[in-house]
């Protein structure tokens, strides 16, 4: 887990029972699977940080096998549009802290 | 017992938090407590998404420290050191939680406590089991762990990896290396055939005139058509494989003589490594939560034991449906599992989450070969989601199958820094 998404946050938010807050927080479906592979530094690049639109348009071209992958096509078919934006924006988020 | 205590980080970091804590009615006037037992891929994964969710987090853990099973197929084969395997526990001292060095003995689920060997009773609201595997020392006639010592299962990594490597090392020119896979579920269902390729590349390098039989207790696995073509590429004239319709399933062996039979042959063999079937970790059926399998039935959304409430079950030891045994796996599941009880414990509903595994496997040591899964739950169960994952494609110019190599290692060290670094 990321030590720049502030856990403070969430644990105030769980805390005090913001529902609403506590689940924006929460990682969309999939999304906490992606840093198992994508840190700083690995050869296959962090997420956080990266704008949506930049994470949505890369998910959409993997999915449709325009842009080349080993494994990233095989991967992003198990997303729809929907749901891509969802992890996107969950990454952009976790960089503007 | 030794408890690291908080470090300042935490303090810093949640000081605050937990005051809130205390003053929000809803949790009871106490922070909840969660208690993870196995600092492994899944159980030290879960434990630091518990701590910086701000739950009270204690991580329970056997070992003096963490050696690696992902790429130990390489010290297998004299690629690389056990070093590179080797993971301390210091990091995680420090990570907000409470990292006992001890062994979980038993589980009271009515009193949700757990005790250690020396006695310590730990107290949880819920508690992660990730213990990973214990081999079937009562599976295969003959094989059991004093007959480990002299054939090697390796299948957990440390000494027992080391003493293949020198076995292998040591053999004699033109020896024979028996191998045996067992039947399905077992842990990382690649690793036999990447471990079986890379002791033919060893054999081929060193002991060219050697020979390497494997013997499978079944007739399909993974990533079977990437292996077999790299097989009939590479080591064609080192590598033997008996399927079990071919008689591949071992009856019996005898260490002393260091001979594996099946039903059909004797083989006299110079190093065998006999990988035997296994169960989840003692401490999952201690706790009542394995089923006649060994395994632990869970539900695919938290990851809460079919049969005993408030214990969830991850990585090796769970029945996890379509998702395969790997550390890939237990590391998304600690994550997916830990937010799970952390919205438990405020009285919301888990989303359903949704899964990704990827495991790599070497062939030959710039090789690499993938397969990857999306998972959801669906009926019940863990299952792929259909049009996704998948092998890498079987015709991947030289370019492609070096890339994966080099993505492969570079998997191990993000995934090995966020678990344990
Ligand atoms: C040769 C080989 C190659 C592999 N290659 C890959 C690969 O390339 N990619 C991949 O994703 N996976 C790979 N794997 C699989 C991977 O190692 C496992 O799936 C992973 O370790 C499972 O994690 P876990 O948390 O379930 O168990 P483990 O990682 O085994 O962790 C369990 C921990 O719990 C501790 N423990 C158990 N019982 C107790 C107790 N009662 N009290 C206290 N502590 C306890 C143990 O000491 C251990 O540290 C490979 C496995 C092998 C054997």
């Amino acid at each position: 887990m990321s030590r720049r998404y502030s856990p403070f946050l969430l644990a105030l938010a769980l805390a005090c029972g913001t529902a609403a807050r506590a689940a924006e927080l929460r990682p969309p479906p999939g999304a906490s699977s992606c840093t198992g592979c994508h840190a700083q530094g690995a050869a296959m690049g962090a997420l956080e940080g990266r704008s949506e639109a930049e994470i949505v348009a890369a998910l959409a071209a993997f999915r449709s096998g325009e842009r080349p992958a080993t494994i990233m096509n095989r991967i992003a078919r198990g997303f729809d549009a929907d749901e891509s934006r969802a992890i996107a924006a969950w990454f952009a988020a976790r960089g503007s802290h | 017992m030794r408890a690291m205590p908080h470090g300042p980080t935490r303090r810093a970091l949640l000081g605050g938090a937990a005051a809130a804590t205390l003053a929000c009615p809803a949790l009871g006037g106490t922070r909840p407590r969660v208690v993870v037992v196995g600092a492994g891929f899944g159980g030290a994964t879960a434990a630091r998404w518990l701590a910086a969710g701000g739950v009270d987090t204690t991580l329970v853990e056997a070992s003096p420290n963490y050696v690696a099973c992902p790429r130990s197929n390489e010290v297998v084969a004299g690629l690389r050191g056990i070093e590179a395997q080797t993971l301390g526990y210091d990091a995680l001292g420090r990570a907000g939680l409470t990292f006992v060095h001890g062994t979980a003995r038993a589980v009271d689920a009515g009193a949700r406590r757990v005790s250690l060997g020396d006695g310590t009773a730990l107290p949880y609201d819920r508690l992660i089991l990730s213990p990973g595997i214990d081999l079937r020392f009562d599976a295969v006639p003959g094989y059991d762990a004093a007959a480990a010592e002299a054939m090697p299962h390796a299948w957990k990594a440390g000494a027992q990896t080391v003493l293949l490597a020198r076995q292998l090392a040591a053999m004699p020119e033109g020896g024979t290396v028996v191998l045996s896979a067992p039947a399905n579920p077992y842990r990382c269902p690649p690793g036999p055939y990447e471990r079986a390729s890379l002791i033919a590349h060893f054999l081929k390098a060193r002991k060219p005139r050697a020979k390497l039989i494997l013997l499978d207790a079944k007739d399909t696995f993974s990533k079977q058509k990437l292996f077999e073509a790299a097989w009939a590429r590479l080591y064609r004239d080192v590598l033997e494989v008996v399927p079990l319709a071919g008689g591949g399933q071992v009856s019996e062996v005898d260490p002393a003589a260091m001979v594996v039979r099946t039903d059909f042959a004797e083989i006299k063999a110079d190093v065998a490594c006999i990988i035997p079937p296994q169960r989840a970790g003692r401490i999952a059926a201690q706790a009542g939560c394995a089923d006649r399998s060994g395994w632990c039935p869970i539900d695919p959304v938290s990851f809460e034991s079919r049969l005993v409430p408030g214990i969830h079950v991850i990585g090796d030891a769970a029945i996890a449906g379509a998702m395969p045994k790997s550390a890939f796996s237990a590391n998304a599941q600690g994550k997916v599992c830990a937010q799970a009880v952390i919205d438990l414990l405020a009285g919301r509903e888990p989303e359903t989450p949704r899964l990704i595994n990827t495991c790599y496997s070497l062939v030959a040591p710039d090789d690499g070969i993938s397969i990857a899964g999306v998972f959801r739950p669906t009926d019940g169960q863990l299952a792929d989601v259909p049009g996704a994952g998948g092998i890498s494609p079987l015709d991947a110019p030289d370019a492609v199958r070096r890339q994966e190599a080099a993505y492969g290692e570079s998997w191990y060290r993000t995934i090995t820094r966020e678990v344990f670094g």
